[in-house]
């Protein structure tokens, strides 16, 4: 059982040290924020799809597997993407927890799919969307491009609570699961779309807070 | 940390509309799955697990208007409400409500649904559950494909031995929809008979819905008699495929290794595993491959797919109650549907029921996305 007491070692944390708001990154209305800097801001003509594509390009992504996914993976994996490029944070590292969350779960896809089988004569159900009808399809996707094989949770609220997600990742952290969480909010919902995710460990600036957040979710960067 | 416990419980399934039902069936034998005839749901005759909808109207008769409320909502309202009722606990802004399902109402997109499509959101049907019962706090709903309803009780656990809440009740569903039939479907994932999981003439999976609940607590005055600890759990993604599982268990191994190492103790002292066992010819061998990994082709196992079918949501929650059943009678139940073994590594599938003395046990689920998870069990002493 040495890989046992391996792993149990790895996460182990200091309990009396805060976390802390390690980077945040925050994307909606074709604009990309990274810790509160525009780094993107984009014609809002543009759709979520050419938007996201000039992204893919602009910070040389070789992924075709991008090409494939739904509009809130595809969300979920720029903002991951571009969030690790501007940490210090190792991202080999299995430790690193994702747990993200919305309003419209995976809604997007869930009437695209609906209107594929609500015609008798016009029947087109198909596998390669049926599969993107789960919001923690993102978190897979994020996880397959990271080799993230970590905690993972997806939960949905009213709105971006960011009480709640600071709770459950301090209880990661501090109950060994994880040292470091991705955490935040992925929605896309009838063409508005917005991404917003923090990465909270016990290494940053930062106290995590709820204000905290809070201030740079409301300031929209 | 302080011990964290399962206690007072319910479901609702085409086997009853409680747990004490559900388990008379599954110790006769009995399977929910049903030869289905709804052209709304699909096209041609396809078996499935599902609740009588009379019966249910039946029961929620007393609960006021059923016109107002969808068919998952009613199921919800019922579950929890047993719970509610079994326990006599008291809401408080220190007790959270945790709903667990896959697709919430997503049959309320359908336009032949009586519903505005807004109930297809799920916080909609959170504030539904939410103030029906008057709880306090807003509704954590966990949508984390089949893993949710085991993924719940992992969440739950780590919020009270945390402190953000003292007791968290958590209800879990999903119904049968044309949505998740065609969808299913359109895998090529269905079965064409009743679901034989880990059998070398499995075919593919059947469908069913259900609802459950648990109240988990650290309470000791809310401890049921079948309540059981939560000694061990991890939810790991596999970081290899959105809709077929790691050909080595990668995911589903390293959460049961997370769920050991926490628990303190070695898989041998494991009783019972409640399997994932969906039936398809991946998932099942995928679960075989991670066991034997962690040593426990020897330990008792069902999937307990062949009496509910995969209640997706639900499923994790429902079979975690039939689990405290088995070690709070001290049997083990016949994995329904297994005949002759038909993955590559050796695993012990329960063939029919046996009495023995049982006190820990292992859940494990599996879902798209790449995720799994482990929780371990103790009988509460």
């Amino acid at each position: 059982m040495d890989v046992i007491q391996l792993l149990y070692f790895k996460k182990q944390c200091n309990l009396d040290k805060k976390q802390k708001i390690n980077s945040y990154c925050h994307i909606t209305k074709n604009t990309v924020f990274i810790n509160g800097k525009i780094i993107v801001q984009e014609n809002e003509e543009l759709t979520f799809s050419e938007f996201s594509k000039k992204i893919y390009k602009d910070n040389n992504l070789s992924y075709s597997k991008f090409f494939k996914m739904d509009n809130i993976s595809k969300l979920a994996f720029l903002g991951a993407e571009l969030i690790f490029r501007h940490t210090n944070i190792l991202k080999q590292d299995d430790a690193i927890a994702i747990v993200l969350s919305n309003r419209a779960s995976s809604l997007d896809t869930d009437r695209k799919y609906q209107e594929s089988i609500s015609d008798e004569s016009n029947y087109y159900p198909s596998p390669a969307v049926f599969v993107y009808t789960l919001p923690n399809i993102a978190i897979g996707e994020i996880s397959i491009r990271h080799q993230l094989k970590s905690e993972n949770a997806f939960f949905v609220f009213d709105k971006f609570n960011a009480e709640f997600l600071n709770k459950y990742a301090t209880v990661l952290i501090k109950n060994k699961k994880a040292t470091t969480v991705l955490c935040g909010w992925v929605d896309f919902d009838n063409n508005a779309y917005e991404a917003f995710l923090y990465l909270v460990s016990q290494n940053g600036d930062v106290i995590l807070t709820t204000e905290e957040i809070n201030r740079r979710y409301q300031n929209k960067n | 940390m302080k011990d964290v416990f399962v206690t007072y419980n319910n479901i609702i399934s085409a086997l009853g509309f409680n747990t004490t039902s559900n388990i008379e069936q599954i110790s006769k034998g009995i399977s929910g799955i049903k030869k289905q005839e709804d052209k709304k749901l699909m096209k041609n005759p396809f078996y499935a697990s599902l609740i009588d909808t009379y019966e249910l109207d039946k029961a929620f008769k007393k609960f006021g208007n059923g016109k107002i409320y969808t068919r998952l909502e009613k199921m919800m309202i019922l579950s929890l409400h047993d719970v509610i009722q079994q326990s006599k606990i008291t809401i408080t802004k220190k007790t959270a409500l945790i709903i667990s399902t896959t697709k919430g109402n997503v049959d309320t997109l359908d336009s032949k649904s009586e519903f505005p499509k807004e109930r297809a959101y799920l916080p909609e049907l959170g504030k539904q559950i939410q103030h029906f019962f008057g709880f306090e706090n807003e509704a954590i709903i966990v949508s984390n494909a089949c893993v949710s309803g085991i993924l719940s009780i992992a969440i739950a656990k780590r919020l009270i031995q945390s402190e953000v809440y003292e007791d968290v009740l958590i209800v879990s569903g999903d119904v049968v929809s044309e949505f998740i039939l065609s969808g299913f479907n359109s895998f090529q994932a269905i079965s064409e008979k009743p679901c034989k999981p880990f059998s070398k003439n499995r075919t593919g999976i059947t469908i069913g819905e259900a609802a459950a609940t648990v109240l988990v607590t650290a309470n000791k005055k809310y401890k049921s008699d079948d309540a059981v600890k939560v000694v061990g759990d991890s939810s790991c993604n596999d970081a290899n495929h959105i809709s077929g599982p790691s050909r080595t268990g990668e995911g589903l191994y390293r959460s049961m290794l997370a769920a050991f190492s926490e628990a303190k103790i070695e898989p041998s002292s494991v009783d019972y595993i409640s399997a994932h066992g969906t039936a398809t010819q991946f998932n099942d061998e995928m679960e075989a491959i991670a066991l034997n990994r962690m040593q426990l082709n020897n330990t008792p196992l069902n999937s307990l797919k062949g009496y509910y079918g995969h209640t997706l949501g639900a499923s994790g929650l429902v079979e975690t109650i039939v689990g405290m059943q088995s070690l709070y009678y001290n049997t083990l139940y016949a994995s329904l549907g297994f005949d002759e073994l038909g993955v590559t590594e050796n695993i012990n599938v329960i063939k029919k029921n046996e009495s023995k003395e049982l006190k820990t046990f292992l859940k494990t689920a599996s879902g798209f996305g790449g995720c799994n998870t482990a929780v371990i069990f103790q009988k509460a002493m």
